[in-house]
């Protein structure tokens, strides 16, 4: 309601200025909220059996096969710095997304909404962030409720290296 | 770049390889009728094509180069040497203009009339030399480059002088100009839209003129673009598994009486997706010929350059390979034949005076063999020099002098496989950078290839190169380690074994080997080097049900049989949980690795491993199963290099029955019996030289000792103990040594064991070195030493004037004493195993932690290594080196300067004793005097302790 009220406000004033905004498939990870924007999402999955590949660096979960290709299951907790989590925190979906023509699977808690977010709601990564935390986000969004992180994924699977 | 540039570049490119190769040819029959036109014909394209692209540079050099061929072709010029050099140099030049074509997207600014020039000599009949090579200032070009030059000029007007327009004009004039091409392409861009659309007019009908006189072959061709065949292959690969799945499904789920309404459709199914698979690989094959045709070009030129004579033969130039793989060793080929022609060939004069004839051969040979394709390189120049190689390999830090003495001429020569070696004394520009072998050898082996060098100084050199022909698809064996399943590539695995109760996984110094058939097979833990934890205890329980072999080792129809061995040596049902070795090979050697369980075959599609996992050399990829899940493709290249050279060390034949070397803990062969009462007793069997049954009638009376008549000799006979009774036929352990034997009487001979050598207790008993648990009960263990020298004094004398001590009853002192020393290591060295056999345990008893080595060299070799003793022991007599050399070896420059050093010798003049100090020796002590010894030890080390604090 509000939003339309917004935008003809802006055109009344003939404003030149589109509302812009993005969307976001958000997901939950010790009961932190991430956004990761929907047009690199590919899938997202229940929980998967992943075939753990010795020597792999810790972060990396193992392997798993999705209609016939080999997706690289990454632990987002375990690369943020997160504890494992209790029983029942986390369902262990994954959302997968494809970088440099591979695909990656991304193990986090929960899966959440897709949300369209407007960009005046877009402000930098405060610096007080945990820094591995901040090496990630490429900013954060107000919510109404609650802050967002926006997963930066491009920078955060070319970290994960053997 | 524009599409027609695009093809034009790709067919020129073709037609100036084929050219090479033609060239070559002419050159040895210059007067070939065939060759020649075809020569004329290729030229005549390719400057007929330049000439409709608009590409003026290039057609003018190959407008003159085929006035050239032209006359040739007709007959009327001679095609001399000179003249062939010649038109190379203009294919060349024609090559460099289409390079930067392909880069650039133009053609390159620059001057031809030198090489235009000298063409039109020769198509005049005149020497090269006599080219008219023009001036620059000469060129007719040069009024019409001024005036395309000026409006330019005009524009600059604003800026500057006459004067300095003048001089500018004057030094345009001057300065050698683009052969007038400035103004010339000015005029050709605009008209060339319209000359082009008449080109495509007038080539279908120049093509089709053409057809006739050039091959029928390029019109039943067609040019189809590589992705599109990669997917094509993809799709065809994912075909094959799916039609496995759905054969091994059938199989399973018929027997004998019933067929499912699915068995005929799948047969035909079967059948089409076999003849698909052939099909779409064939279109992946190309002959190795295309990897070889520059190489005739190549040697030609490297053997005017060197002065040499050289050969090229090739063999099975049809023989069909991937694509992929080709364009992959494409480079390695050239690297390794270039090599033979400037390493390997030597000059005319050499050859002559070695007695080969002058002209240096090398063959290239390329076949089929068992799902790989062989290819040779050959040539009978003066191979690898083994002293140069030694050379720089020390010099690189590679090896020490020890380890090279102990190397065969194989492994030394797999020395050039290191980065940055070459033992050419100077770099040419042909090669000697040193980037070479190595390279090759990584380069094969990324795509499972593998490369073997044998090389006869004098007579040549000869690389085997083996390749699998297809990359896509690949059989493999699925094993288990630690719960998880990995898949090894069927052509790795050489064989797999099954241990057994009798043939067992040994260790040397905690390594594990395996015997196999007379080799001793170093081994690697699959678990171990994956980092895999250890088998729990229902996961043993587990293995050890269910560890059967399968049986359904599948094959797919139409492929080569897997080439699996397997070695079923034992019921599986023994007490001993089997262990399953794979016998894989790396380069020229063998290792195996230990895995839980064996699985099937199965064919496999490899899968490269993600980026961020790429790093880890131990695996060539990963796949996806029949039943979904993933699992990754072990590499043994990468397993070999995760092991380090101590694998490679040790898999060269090594004689088992030599060099076992033992160590404080290690297992060994102990021959039980009794003597007097039920306690069992033991003796190192290696100690024990025969075992036989005398009749105690027969032993009589030699002073005080007993003898009997064995072997033409007398023997000295001693019971036990004074319980053994000497009646009837007793069992007698013989003990040999230089000649002398000596028999002990005992009861009964219980069995032979192996078993860790822990002495639990002393023993005050001086025949006993103490008791220790063996199969479960106490037993005593037999101080050979003792019985044999208080049976026969002149057992260990070799001379006389040995000092003599009586033996005090020290000896659980001497433990004491040794103990407190927290375990000491102590270096044995000694060429007698009998001795080595005798001293360890005793020196054991002790306390000492001991290694023994036969030679000195061994010695020498862990010294270099950095091993590090307390104290070392060493025998005199040894055939290698004697101690004397062997001390002053190790004090001169080594890493046990400081360490005290004990001789043991049955020599001991004082001459000896005074040669052994000056050398380095800190005590000599009289090879059997076990007492000596021992307090001779303790004394060193409180010394050695009190010099260190």
């Amino acid at each position: 309601m509000s939003n339309q009220a917004y935008s003809q406000d802006r055109l009344e004033h003939g404003n030149q200025v589109i509302d812009q905004s993005k969307d976001f498939l958000t997901v939950v990870i010790s009961g932190q909220l991430f956004g990761i924007p929907i047009l690199q999402v590919q899938d997202v999955l229940r929980k998967q059996n992943v075939t753990r590949v010795p020597l792999a660096p810790p972060e990396v979960a193992g392997s798993l096969n999705l209609r016939g290709r080999i997706v690289t299951a990454i632990n987002v907790r375990s690369k943020l710095g997160i504890p494992k989590a209790k029983k029942g925190e986390s369902s262990d979906m994954s959302v997968v997304v494809e970088l440099d023509t591979e695909l990656y699977s991304l193990i986090i808690d929960r899966v959440g909404d897709v949300l369209t977010l407007k960009d005046e709601n877009f402000e930098p990564t405060p610096v007080t962030l945990d820094p591995v935390w901040r090496e990630f986000a490429s900013g954060i969004y107000r919510l109404d409720d609650q802050l967002l992180v926006i997963l930066d994924v491009p920078k955060f699977l070319h970290s994960v290296h053997a | 770049m524009d599409e027609l540039i695009v093809e034009f570049l790709t067919e020129t490119n073709e037609s100036l390889e084929e050219l090479d190769l033609d060239l070559v040819n002419l050159e040895q029959n210059p007067n070939d009728a065939d060759l020649l036109g075809k020569i004329f014909r290729l030229v005549h394209t390719i400057k007929g094509t330049c000439g409709f692209l608009g590409l003026p540079r290039l057609e003018k050099v190959a407008h003159h180069g085929e006035n050239v061929l032209g006359r040739f072709r007709d007959g009327d010029l001679e095609v001399t040497p000179e003249y062939v050099t010649l038109i190379f140099e203009c294919i060349d030049r024609i090559k460099f203009i289409v390079n930067e074509l392909e880069e650039t997207g133009s053609e390159p600014e620059g001057d031809d009339s030198e090489i235009i020039a000298k063409l039109d000599a020769a198509y005049e009949g005149k020497s090269v030399d006599e080219a008219e090579i023009p001036a620059p200032s000469d060129q007719s070009a040069t009024p019409a480059s001024d005036d395309g030059d000026v409006p330019e000029q005009a524009v600059l007007a604003g800026t500057m002088t006459q004067e300095e327009l003048d001089a500018l004009e004057a030094a345009f004039a001057s300065a050698p100009g683009p052969d007038g091409q400035v103004g010339i392409q000015q005029v050709n861009t605009d008209p060339a839209p319209e000359i082009k659309t008449e080109v495509k007019a007038d080539k279908p009908t120049s093509t089709e003129a053409d057809a006739p006189a050039t091959k029928s072959v390029s019109a039943q061709s067609l040019r189809v673009s590589v992705d599109v065949l990669e997917n094509l292959m993809t799709m065809v690969s994912e075909l094959v598994l799916t039609r496995n799945q759905l054969m091994q499904i059938q199989r399973h789920t018929n027997t004998a009486d019933s067929e499912s309404d699915f068995g005929a459709p799948l047969q035909r199914l079967n059948h089409v997706v076999s003849d698909l698979q052939e099909g779409v690989m064939k279109t992946r094959m190309q002959p190795i010929g295309n990897a070889w045709a520059k190489l005739p070009r190549i040697i030609r030129d490297l053997a005017i350059e060197l002065d040499k004579k050289i050969d090229l033969e090739m063999n099975g130039q049809d023989t069909e390979l991937d694509r992929q793989v080709l364009d992959l060793i494409k480079d390695p080929l050239t690297h390794m034949v270039r090599n033979s022609g400037d390493h390997g060939i030597e000059t005319p004069d050499i050859r002559k005076a070695a007695g080969k004839p002058e002209t240096g051969t090398i063959k290239l040979n390329a076949y089929h063999e068992g799902g790989h394709i062989n290819i040779e390189i050959a040539d009978d120049g003066k191979g690898l020099s083994i002293d140069k190689i030694k050379e720089k390999a020390i010099m690189n830090g590679l090896a020490t002098p020890q380890e090279l003495e102990d190397m065969s001429t194989n492994q030394i020569n797999q020395f050039i496989f290191k980065a940055g070696f070459s033992t050419a004394e100077k770099v040419t520009s042909v090669s000697g950078r040193g980037v070479g072998m190595d390279v090759v050898r990584t380069n094969i082996e990324k795509i499972g290839g593998s490369i073997e060098l044998h090389s006869e100084e004098g007579k040549g050199s000869k690389f085997t190169i083996k390749i699998p022909l297809t990359l896509a698809i690949v059989s493999a064996l699925i094993v288990a380690a630690g719960n998880e399943r990995f898949a090894i590539p069927q052509l790795a695995v050489r064989e797999l074994v099954m241990t057994t109760n009798d043939n067992g996984i040994e260790k040397i110094k905690g390594t594990p080997v395996f015997r196999l058939r007379d080799r001793l097979l170093p081994l690697v833990s699959l678990r171990s080097i994956l980092d895999l934890p250890e088998a729990t205890q229902d996961e043993m329980e587990e293995l050890d049900s269910t560890n059967v072999i399968s049986e359904d080792i599948t094959t797919v129809e139409g492929d080569e049989k897997a080439e699996t061995k397997v070695e079923n040596k034992d019921n599986l049902k023994e007490e001993k949980r089997h262990e399953y070795i794979v016998v894989t090979q790396v380069g020229a050697y063998d290792f195996g690795i230990i895995v839980d369980r064996v699985y099937d075959t199965e064919e496999i599609v490899v899968k490269p491993v993600s980026t961020i996992l790429r790093d880890i050399e131990l695996f060539a990829g990963n796949t996806i199963l029949g039943d979904g899940s993933v699992i990754m493709i072990l590499d043994p290249n990468g397993i070999a290099k995760a092991t380090g050279d101590a694998t490679t060390d040790m898999s060269e034949a090594v004689d088992t029955t030599e060099t076992v070397r033992t160590a404080a803990g290690e297992k060994t062969s102990l021959l039980l019996f009794s003597a007097g009462d039920s306690a069992p007793k033991a003796v190192p069997l290696s100690l024990v030289s025969r075992l036989e049954n005398i009749d105690m009638s027969t032993v009589e009376q030699s002073g005080e000792q007993s003898v009997v008549q064995y072997r033409d000799q007398l023997m000295p006979l001693s019971p036990m103990n004074h319980k053994v009774v000497a009646e009837g036929e007793k069992p007698v352990l013989v003990f040999a040594h230089k000649g002398h034997s000596m028999g002990l009487i005992v009861d009964e001979i219980i069995d032979i064991t192996e078993a860790h050598m822990k002495l639990q207790l002393d023993s005050s008993n001086p025949n006993l070195l103490g008791s220790a648990i063996i199969n479960g009960k106490a037993t005593d263990i037999v101080d050979v030493g003792h019985m044999l020298q208080s049976a026969n004094k002149d057992w260990f004398k070799d001379h006389g004037d040995e000092p003599y001590l009586d033996r005090e009853n020290s000896h659980s002192q001497e433990i004491k004493n040794g103990n407190s020393n927290s375990k000491k290591r102590i270096l044995l060295v000694d060429d007698s195993p009998f001795f080595r056999n005798m001293l360890t345990p005793l020196l054991n008893v002790a306390g000492y932690d001991v290694t023994t080595l036969e030679s000195p060299n061994e010695a020498l070799r862990m010294c270099e290594k950095g091993e590090y003793f307390d104290v070392i022991i060493s025998d005199i007599e040894m055939p290698d080196m004697d101690g004397f050399e062997f001390a002053q070896r190790v004090r001169d420059n080594s890493n046990w300067t400081e360490t005290p050093m004990v001789a043991l010798s049955s020599h001991a003049t004082p001459q000896d004793i005074d040669r052994g100090m000056a050398v380095g020796f800190s005590k000599y002590v009289a090879k059997f005097d076990r007492d000596t010894l021992l307090s001779t030890l303790s004394q060193t080390l409180s010394e050695q302790k009190h010099k260190d604090a």
